[in-house]
């Protein structure tokens, strides 16, 4: 409703704010050995990792070592894969999202998705950002047209594509598709929004205002992102989670882990001595 | 290992022009093939072309307006035409579609997504159907519905029912298999984006991966239109035939009245009045025959067309 679109001051949290220590961020996604399989292959390994609520979280490492795996386990969409199976305690808000009682459908609802590549549905571009609402129950034109207004300004869309609303996604750039899908992805005003390497089908300009639109984003959304690009990791998260071979080598602060890393691969990693 | 073998051969330029004798019988080969494939092309778009040909110098000459709009005339045969044939023929495949669209489109949704042993059952019974000869559909559909309905209601089993019903088992495994394909071409990720949002599966399915398949799954009902127009075999024991139009009834609709032809009685069709008048003694009904021949093959190239258009406009929109 329209109260969701105000910005909620009282609890956002920053960790660089004045340069003090902020207060730990209440947790919003908990694993606690979790193990992931898809077959016989033992793609996570007793991963443990609190994701703090409003906050962006970076999870880094290189190809094949698991981190969209483990994405893709917060929102269940590995479910479509046949085969795949998860051990361990996967909660949210503390509540078990294996939990036989969840109703997946809901579960996306809250956790949503922005993916590599950018996928708009060929329809106009207000019937993208509609698709969500409309399945979720809002009908009234006015309150959708409210909606599709507070999620392209939400995704720094709205003055770029507000006169031609009508208009087929796939005449937008692909840093404008990407953007329309981050658009299209709050529109069901979820907790959380995972992103699987949302920048790496576009070009710097694009990379930059997608970025910009990650730190705003954060004052409302928890906000998990995965991303092969450190130096991207470095730019726009507070936490950082450093992945090898299905393991969560090491979980800390952005700086601390770029600067000061507990863990020698992960130093290996950061100074690019392998990849 | 030496590497001597490896080295590359260093060639003059009078060995490039040399002929390698290798390379000649290569080249030959090679030609050959490719004229064996053009004379292969040839013969068959010649078949289609001396058919066309045929039929057309025939059916023209005696082609008439009458026969879009007369019924058959027993006593002159020239004046008549084959009106309540060609409206037969529309409503057969009209009621064809209403049985076979919903069973084929839901039954490929069906065949995309469902997994397991039952479902390559399916599809293996499904290429089964697709083999049956039509005759013996038509036999089928005569045993089941058109000798138990006449015991009971004299006159109505030979009908419009029993001439789509055999004409939409033709159908479905046509539409079954070019909707599951075409279903199967939409990619995945925008299956993957609505999932995201929070759709459920049929969500999905009916929102976003049929509509984008939609110009494909159009195409595959045209092509199957077009291949049951023709036959001739099934109808021979499911809709009698007939000289006149179907009697029609009315309808209320939306507080209007309209007048609808019958389903339940014999009627006419294109192939069966040109199998009834090109085996017939009359030569003037023969006569007739090859224009029947020529509106039905019209009818066909009709439907091919429209199925190319529906696939043309798809990949536009893209």
């Amino acid at each position: 409703m329209a109260q969701d679109t105000k910005i909620d001051m009282s609890r956002s949290v920053s960790a660089n704010r004045n340069g003090v220590e902020a207060p730990p961020a209440r947790v919003k996604v908990k694993a606690e050995g979790v193990d992931f399989y898809y077959g016989g292959f033992h793609a996570l390994k007793n991963v443990n990792i609190r994701i703090g609520e409003r906050q962006v979280t970076a999870l880094i490492g290189p190809s094949g070592c698991g981190k969209s795996t483990f994405l893709r386990t917060i929102n269940r969409m590995n479910d479509l894969i046949d085969g795949t199976r998860l051990t361990g305690a996967l909660t949210l808000d503390g509540r078990d999202i294996y939990d036989k009682s969840v109703d997946v459908v809901h579960l996306r609802k809250r956790v949503g998705m922005v993916f590599q590549k950018p996928n708009p549905f060929p329809m106009s571009i207000y019937d993208n950002i509609c698709y969500g609402p409309r399945i979720h129950g809002t009908r009234g034109r006015a309150e959708l047209d409210e909606l599709v207004e507070a999620s392209l300004k939400g995704a720094a869309l709205w003055e770029e594509v507000k006169d031609k609303l009508k208009k087929s996604a796939f005449a937008l750039s692909g840093g404008q598709q990407q953007r329309l899908c981050i658009a299209r992805a709050i529109a069901v005003k979820p907790d959380v929004i995972l992103m699987d390497e949302p920048c790496s089908a576009l070009d710097p300009n694009s990379t930059f205002r997608v970025e910009e639109l990650i730190s705003e984003l954060k004052e409302q959304y928890t906000i998990i992102i995965v991303t092969h690009n450190m130096q991207q990791a470095a730019r726009v998260s507070d936490y950082t989670g450093f992945w090898l071979l299905g393991e969560l080598k090491e979980f800390a602060p952005t700086e601390q882990l770029f600067s000061q890393p507990a863990v020698k691969e992960t130093e290996d990693f950061v100074r690019g001595r392998f990849g | 290992m030496s590497t001597q073998n490896l080295a590359p051969e260093t060639l003059s330029h009078d060995a490039l022009s040399k002929r390698d004798g290798n390379l000649v019988g290569r080249q030959f080969k090679n030609n050959l093939m490719l004229g064996l494939c053009i004379v292969a092309a040839g013969i068959g778009l010649l078949s289609l072309f001396l058919v066309l040909y045929f039929l057309a110098s025939q059916g023209l000459r005696y082609m008439s307006w009458n026969l879009f709009t007369k019924l058959p005339d027993a006593v002159e045969p020239k004046l008549g035409g084959v009106a309540n044939s060609l409206l037969g023929t529309l409503l057969l495949l009209l009621g064809a579609c209403l049985f076979a669209l919903p069973i084929g489109i839901l039954g490929g949704i069906y065949q995309l997504e469902a997994k397991g042993p039952f479902a390559n059952l399916v599809r293996f019974m499904t290429d089964v159907l697709n083999g049956i000869p039509s005759i013996v559909i038509g036999i089928f559909v005569y045993a089941v519905w058109v000798y138990p309905v006449s015991q009971s209601n004299p006159g109505k089993g030979f009908s419009v029912f029993a001439g789509a019903f055999a004409l939409g088992i033709m159908m479905i495994p046509l539409i079954m298999r070019t909707t599951e394909e075409m279903l199967r071409l939409v990619p995945g990720t925008m299956r993957e984006a609505s999932l995201g949002l929070g759709a459920t599966r049929w969500r999905t399915m009916w929102s976003v991966v049929l509509p984008i398949a939609k110009g494909g799954v159009i195409t595959g009902i045209m092509l199957s239109l077009a291949r049951v127009a023709g036959e001739t075999a099934p109808l021979l024991f499911t809709i009698l035939g007939s000289e006149f139009y179907p009697s029609m009834q009315p309808v209320n609709f939306l507080g209007m009245s309209f007048s609808i032809p019958v389903f339940n009685e014999p009627v006419d069709a294109l192939p069966l009045r040109v199998y009834k008048y090109a085996s017939g003694p009359d030569t003037d009904q023969n006569n007739q025959a090859w224009a029947t021949a020529l509106i039905l093959i019209s009818l066909v190239l009709i439907f091919s067309v429209a199925a190319r258009f529906a696939t043309k406009s798809n990949i536009e929109e893209k």
